[in-house]
């Protein structure tokens, strides 16, 4: 039979790609995707795909049906004509959303195509070489330790059988020498660049769960992007008001605190965390930064731009500053650190207003290809 | 993959169980597939070759999900064409493709017997596959992108066919003398032999009505078209300035159309039809003992009803029985009718015996509308406990709202009207002396899905090139819809 689904299949595939596109805008703003994420796939509701007819509106026009209820009794969910095992049918009700599943990894490109974004150099030239090791084959020598017992067995009841040694009332089987039958193994090589992002977020009592909200959803690409191109991502998670803490990512996205905000707190845990586990010959390093720019003093301040200068840019591929906009903030942060690294290649600053600015905030964040 | 001895041998079994009934079906090849291939062949709607569209790609997609996730799967596939393809899924278990088989040559006789089908290309697998090939040229020629574009355009108008016109004549056909060129001016006045009678046998009114109609048919023939056309897809393809491959793929896709209306019109008749001879061949012929309880399971599946929704296999199976009954016993007919002892109506026997062939001639005859209309009686509904359900926008969910037979009877023909769609026509192609097209929505109480219409009247306008309207109603007002390639506008409108 020669069908031709294959080609019909793969450009359906194609414009569900263009949809998502064209919608991406929505789901990053509202954030929608996040709970749907299963291991590696991520089930998207498109909008139709449907071809527009004229059609009666929906909801009014009814129908005819066969059972038990009394009259005014509810049916329960939306009525659909079809055979009793739920075949598609005409649906006289309700939207069809379609749901369909986009890997991480495709959803990623398509992030990166629709934001222009540029593919990220891994920085350093001294990548780990890993390796690790497979077993693919079956061989006559080797370590006891690896004898495949099943293999082993066949051969040595097939020798059995043929020279008639074997006895159905007694099926004892020996496996001689040349029965058995050992597992090889291949070293695979795998380039390998480790890459790691340290989120940093302000918990201090005027970082409200809106604030919060942007920050998770932000984060959310920031991962997918970043783990598109790095195999070995870790993440990190450090929060901070008067003193800073690492946390794990629940945790992270849920402490509220009260109290002031000391960034260099954070600064200083995030500096200790690169010089303990991170060598930046090995590692590509992305700190992000979330806060409402409300910190305690403009002394702090200073001290912050210490830090990060001395401590933290030499080391980083880039260091990423998200301000999201409070009520109570002052967010004079984002001015200071602007004034004195603006200059810095490495340092990126974006304002998040809302959720509507995320998409642009991560443009920012990423547009450098670092 | 063709079928296996076994199954060659059971088909050959059901076979002659079923031309034993009198059934009588075009050479049926059944086609033993993988769930893969059978989910490939569904989307295509039975047909192994067709014009590429993604459509399909997104049917496909629907149909192997549901498939994964075991939310249904096609037990059984067949195209009306001679011969007749079906196809059987590879690993069902024995019972279940005897079934089937049996349920295929119930399609089948359909197919070959029912007047809707008479007109139905019977070679429509070959045409299917040249039209994928034309198609195919097409996107060589002038690029994927411009042809699947229109090809959605077609597919977005592809309910506005005539559904009746393949057995009725609307226009005089183009071969007809044509119409004398004399224009009458005078107003036709009945012979009057006595002078003095004229104003008696030629009075003023009769005058004057006749100088109306004089008038109204002259004014018809100036306008275009000449009657409001149904066929909405004919009218671009003769009227609208299209490329001769537009012309190509519009008339394609039209005829695809009108092959599977029958299908749609009938498939209440046609699944109890098919349902009625798979009951009837198994349970009487093709069952063994041991496969009673699988054929039970099977069966009930298929015929289960869910509150909310219409069963076509249920009510159709349950039509089909209920006719052949009534036949046997002469339930029909005047004397029954009046008779009000509802125990003598239920045992009631005039010893006809006249249910198979009754049935036989039903299934020539009728389709879905006109076998609701004449079987579905008022014991019936009570017996089969139908109803009817709306949306309560109160409580924000469906609801029974009634089991009145008369309005049962009245919402289900509602909805197999024009096949559950709008009736739209073509009423103005010189709209305002524009040249702007106009349709028209007849109103029966329901408005139209705007955001879909919208969408509808900017497809026609690309076909039409000048700015096109919808009249219709909305809230109770009337309206033309009007896209004038950039913008909607809403314009009053109080003819309809």
């Amino acid at each position: 039979m020669s069908l031709k689904i294959n080609q019909d299949h793969s450009r359906f595939k194609q414009i569900v790609r263009g949809k998502i596109k064209q919608n991406l805008k929505k789901y990053i703003s509202q954030g929608e995707l996040i709970g749907k994420q299963g291991k590696d796939l991520i089930s998207i509701p498109i909008p139709q795909i449907e071809i527009p007819h004229f059609t009666y509106g929906q909801k009014d026009t009814g129908g005819v049906g066969m059972g038990d209820g009394e009259i005014g009794q509810s049916l329960g969910g939306d009525p659909q004509d079809g055979d009793g095992k739920g075949e598609a049918g005409e649906n006289p009700a309700g939207d069809h959303m379609l749901e369909v599943d986009v890997t991480l990894e495709d959803l990623a490109d398509i992030l990166g195509e629709e934001l222009g974004l540029p593919r990220i150099q891994p920085k350093g030239k001294e990548q780990i070489d890993s390796y690790k090791l497979k077993y693919t084959g079956v061989n006559t020598t080797g370590p006891e330790s690896l004898r495949h017992f099943k293999r082993t067995y066949k051969q040595a009841l097939k020798r059995h059988l043929l020279s008639g040694t074997f006895d159905p009332a007694r099926p004892i089987i020996v496996p001689s020498r040349e029965d058995k039958r050992y597992r090889t193994w291949k070293v695979i090589h795998e380039p390998f660049v480790n890459a790691v992002i340290i989120y940093m977020m302000d918990v201090s009592g005027s970082m409200g769960d809106e604030q919060k909200e942007l920050v998770r959803i932000e984060s959310f690409w920031l991962d997918a992007w970043l783990r598109r191109h790095y195999k070995g991502l870790e993440t990190r998670f450090i929060i901070h008001d008067a003193v800073a803490k690492e946390v794990d990512r629940d945790t992270f996205f849920h402490t509220r605190e009260s109290g002031g905000t000391m960034i260099s707190s954070a600064y200083k845990l995030c500096a200790e965390l690169i010089e303990q586990n991170y060598p930046p010959q090995q590692w590509n390093i992305y700190p992000f930064h979330f806060s409402d720019g409300d910190n305690w003093s403009a002394d702090d301040t200073k001290v912050c731009m210490d830090i990060l200068k001395k401590r933290v840019l030499p080391f980083v591929n880039m260091f990423c500053y998200g301000q999201v906009e409070s009520p109570y903030g002052s967010g004079q942060f984002i001015k200071d650190l602007r004034e004195t690294l603006g200059s810095e290649e490495t340092v990126v600053t974006s304002e998040i207003k809302d959720k509507e600015s995320i998409y642009g905030s991560i443009k920012d964040f990423l547009g450098k290809g670092k | 993959m063709t079928l296996t001895p076994e199954l060659l041998a059971l088909r050959d079994e059901i076979r002659g169980y079923a031309v034993g009934y009198g059934l009588d079906f075009f050479e049926t090849v059944f086609e033993l597939v993988d769930f893969e291939q059978m989910n490939m062949v569904a989307a295509y709607g039975g047909f192994p070759n067709r014009y590429p569209h993604w459509k399909f790609g997104m049917e496909y997609e629907q149909l192997s999900k549901s498939y994964e996730y075991g939310l249904h799967k096609i037990y059984e596939l067949v195209i009306n064409n001679d011969p007749s393809y079906a196809y059987l899924l590879e690993g069902n278990a024995i019972v279940d493709q005897k079934l089937v088989m049996a349920h295929v040559y119930g399609h089948v006789d359909f197919f070959k017997h029912n007047f809707m089908f008479s007109h139905t290309n019977r070679r429509m697998i070959d045409e299917m596959a040249n039209h994928g090939t034309r198609c195919r040229r097409h996107i060589e020629k002038y690029g994927h992108d411009r042809v699947e574009n229109f090809i959605d355009m077609c597919l977005s108008i592809d309910n506005l066919i005539d559904y009746q016109a393949p057995y009725i004549q609307r226009r005089p056909s183009k071969n007809a003398p044509p119409k004398s060129d004399v224009i009458e001016h005078d107003v036709p006045k009945l012979k009057v032999i006595k002078p003095y009678l004229q104003d008696f046998i030629n009075p003023k009114e009769f005058l004057d009505a006749q100088k109306k109609k004089l008038d109204d048919q002259k004014k018809a023939e100036k306008r275009f078209p000449e009657h409001k056309e149904r066929d909405v897809m004919l009218f671009l393809l003769e009227h609208a300035p299209l490329e001769s491959w537009e012309q190509d793929a519009l008339a394609m896709l039209r005829e695809e159309a009108y092959y599977f209306a029958p299908q749609g019109q009938t498939k209440i008749m046609n699944e109890g039809w098919a349902s009625y001879w798979h009951a009837t061949i198994m349970t009487q012929k093709a069952l063994n003992a041991s496969e009673i309880i699988d054929y039970a399971d099977h069966h009930a599946g298929t015929m289960a009803v869910q509150p909310g929704r219409l069963n076509p296999y249920k009510l159709g199976l349950e039509l089909w029985r209920d006719i052949e009954d009534r036949w046997n016993r002469g339930r029909f007919g005047k004397e029954y009718d009046d008779c009000d002892d509802y125990a003598k109506r239920k045992h009631w026997d005039r010893q006809l015996g006249q249910g198979r062939k009754k049935i036989f001639e039903v299934r020539k005859h009728y389709n879905d509308v006109t076998f609701i209309d004449e079987f579905l009686t008022m014991d019936f509904v009570r017996e089969n406990k139908m109803f009817v359900y709306m949306f309560n926008r109160k409580s924000q969910n469906w609801e029974i709202t009634d089991r009145d037979f008369r309005r049962v009877k009245q919402k289900l023909l509602d909805s197999l009207t024009n096949f559950g769609q709008p009736i739209i026509r073509v009423v103005d192609g010189n709209y305002q002396n524009r040249s702007e097209l106009l349709l028209e929505h007849e109103h029966d109480g329901v408005d139209l899905r705007m955001d879909y219409a919208r969408e509808v009247l900017r497809n026609v306008y690309a076909f039409w090139k000048r700015p096109c309207g919808v009249a219709t109603r909305i809230d109770d007002r009337g309206v033309i819809v009007r896209f004038d390639g950039t913008d909607y506008e809403e314009q009053k409108y109080e003819k309809l």
